[in-house]
């Protein structure tokens, strides 16, 4: 009750403004606003689905980075065989995240805490290597892609329809996850993250649920590639190395872990810090690490988690004023 | 009737520790059977293996007719056999009325449903709410669990294994912790549900046991040393000796 005030509040300050990017960037004729919001729109939908396994589910993984990679490979091997069609790329990538998630999941999650997330990273990493010694498909320097997803009705070559797009991801991501965690699924899930043994003891068969989600989390995050090949024209092995995968984490942590607008409220904060903080040093980390650290050391919601606190004193702040008020009245 | 539960010479051996030894046990139906035993008597050794936790060394468990000794303790829960544990073991981050709904829920088909608020499902709330009032805790349902006492959470487990209506409740010392007056709640609620299921108690209040139970086994070693009513057990001279010692009998 206290949280849906205060994500009413988030929601209507931020759609709006985000609604109103490309508008902006169209007036001011800045082009690169349109490009670094989409960037933080695609890594707010990767960061939701990570949110989905890592912040209701309990499974953190430090690997998630090779679905986004997968999702945008699926786009750039399709295209450079001449295959553009948007729906046939979304369901490749749907399709090999699926199968990847559905693989590495089951083997991943008969471990758990330390041994799930060297699990994770080991393979992610193996995809990377994989990727880098494809020659053919430019190795380690990348694939440049060419023509960009054709979705019949619209297609993501111009940069507006990308980002309204994107948008558009973001926000279903977003009411999909409020529903999701309510949802039975929602309360197996994050059951499984407080107690799987007892869990398993009433009678779930907690793997079959965990990994349905790391299998959802995984093609979400891969249909967010798909628009970050579309964004950046490139599908390099880069977008599956864990310097990615670290930098979702840190989002999702940074912006609240396991609160519905916390990977977007992350991905924002993070991508424009790190960006206001380059206009004034190259040393940019230097200021941004120890910002990070302090918000995770002082917030156990990330900075969303500072937004829901302050309503919840708030909040209190005013019954105990009802009651005094009360009081005096039979006084 | 046949029994409910049906325990043949079951052995568990830790080492060289005979923690279960050759216990045979029959529950009937609507039976509130207790196990008294001194620490360390192997009492949740014993509910381990009838909850399925721990793995029998030999010796077989019937419930309800069938063999049940190699099942799962989630298998064994979804056919009606549940249990409540010493130390609580509710979610924290969930209210009360969200903590019971969950343990509907795994009685409730299963739990893909992506869309549909659980608060929103009549089939999950309605006995949710009924169960909470049979323990006792209706004033606090909307109340996370983080906030509730010892003694409500208490309340809140046996809320939790009593929903799907088991066939047998396995209790495990619901009152540990507890204070006089909550425990003589647990004692009244137990009270109201003797006769409608069969309940297997394992507990050190006495004044309880002894309140409550159709018949008593008295554990000792791994051992039945005795087993009987309250009456005979009350009497039995060797149970005197061996577990009361030389304490003045509670009762």
């Amino acid at each position: 009750m206290m949280a849906k005030r205060i994500s009413v509040w988030v929601a209507a300050l931020i759609v709006p403004l985000l609604l109103a990017v490309p508008v902006y960037a169209n007036m001011a004729s800045e082009p690169f606003a349109l490009t670094f919001f989409s960037r933080v729109l695609v890594f707010a939908l990767a960061a939701i689905s990570l949110n989905l396994m890592l912040g209701y589910g309990g499974m953190v993984s430090f690997g998630h980075a090779l679905y986004l990679g997968l999702g945008a490979y699926s786009v750039g091997l399709l295209a450079q065989n001449g295959i553009t069609n948007g729906w046939v790329q979304l369901a490749a990538t749907v399709v090999i995240c699926a199968l990847a998630g559905v693989i590495t999941g089951a083997i991943s999650l008969r471990t758990t805490g330390i041994a799930f997330i060297m699990i994770t990273l080991a393979f992610a990493q193996m995809f990377f290597y994989l990727f880098v010694s494809l020659k053919q498909y430019g190795g380690d320097d990348g694939l440049s892609i060419q023509a960009r997803s054709d979705f019949g009705l619209f297609t993501l070559a111009s940069p507006i329809t990308l980002y309204y797009v994107a948008l558009v991801l973001v926000l279903v991501a977003l009411f999909f996850t409020k529903r999701l965690i309510d949802a039975r699924f929602g309360m197996v899930l994050r059951g499984c993250r407080i107690n799987e043994r007892r869990m398993k003891a009433m009678g779930f068969p907690s793997l079959r649920y965990k990994l349905s989600a790391y299998v959802l989390s995984s093609v979400l995050c891969g249909v967010a590639g798909l628009l970050y090949a579309n964004l950046t024209g490139f599908a390099s092995p880069a977008y599956m190395a864990w310097t990615l995968s670290g930098e979702m984490i840190v989002i999702v942590v940074l912006g609240g872990m396991a609160t519905v607008f916390g990977p977007l409220v992350g991905s924002l904060v993070l991508l424009l810090s790190e960006e206001i903080l380059k206009a004034f040093t190259e040393h940019w980390m230097m200021i941004l690490g120890p910002l990070i650290v302090l918000v995770v050391l002082t917030a156990r919601r990330g900075v969303y988690g500072y937004l829901l606190d302050w309503d919840a004193w708030r909040e209190r702040r005013k019954l105990a004023a009802d009651a005094r008020a009360k009081a005096e009245v039979k006084q | 009737m046949s029994a409910m539960l049906k325990i043949y010479t079951l052995v568990k051996r830790y080492g060289g520790l005979l923690a279960t030894d050759h216990v045979s046990l029959e529950l009937a139906p609507g039976e509130l059977h207790a196990i008294i035993g001194p620490n360390g008597a192997g009492k949740t050794t014993l509910i381990g293996q009838l909850g399925g936790e721990v793995a029998p060394g030999s010796g077989s468990i019937e419930f309800n007719g069938s063999d049940i000794t190699s099942l799962s303790p989630a298998q064994r829960a979804l056919r009606g056999l549940a249990r409540s544990y010493q130390i609580t073991s509710v979610f924290p981050e969930f209210t009360v009325l969200e903590n019971v709904v969950l343990a509907m829920q795994a009685h409730c088909g299963h739990s893909f449903g992506f869309w549909k608020p659980v608060l929103k499902q009549k089939e999950l709330i309605d006995p949710a709410f009924y169960a909470i009032g049979q323990a006792g805790l209706s004033h606090r349902a909307q109340t996370h669990v983080s906030e509730l006492a010892h003694g409500e959470r208490r309340q809140l487990e046996l809320a939790m294994v009593m929903v799907a209506e088991p066939k047998l409740l396995l209790l495990d010392e619901p009152m540990a912790g507890m204070s006089h007056q909550e425990s003589g709640k647990v004692v009244q609620m137990l009270q109201g549900l003797k006769g409608r299921y069969t309940i297997l108690l394992v507990e050190h209040d006495m004044d309880a046991v002894f309140a409550l139970a159709d018949r008593i086994s008295v554990l000792v070693y791994g051992r039945i040393i005795a087993s009987g009513t309250p009456q005979e057990i009350r009497a039995n001279e060797e149970v005197r000796a061996a577990y009361l010692g030389d304490e003045v009998l509670p009762i």
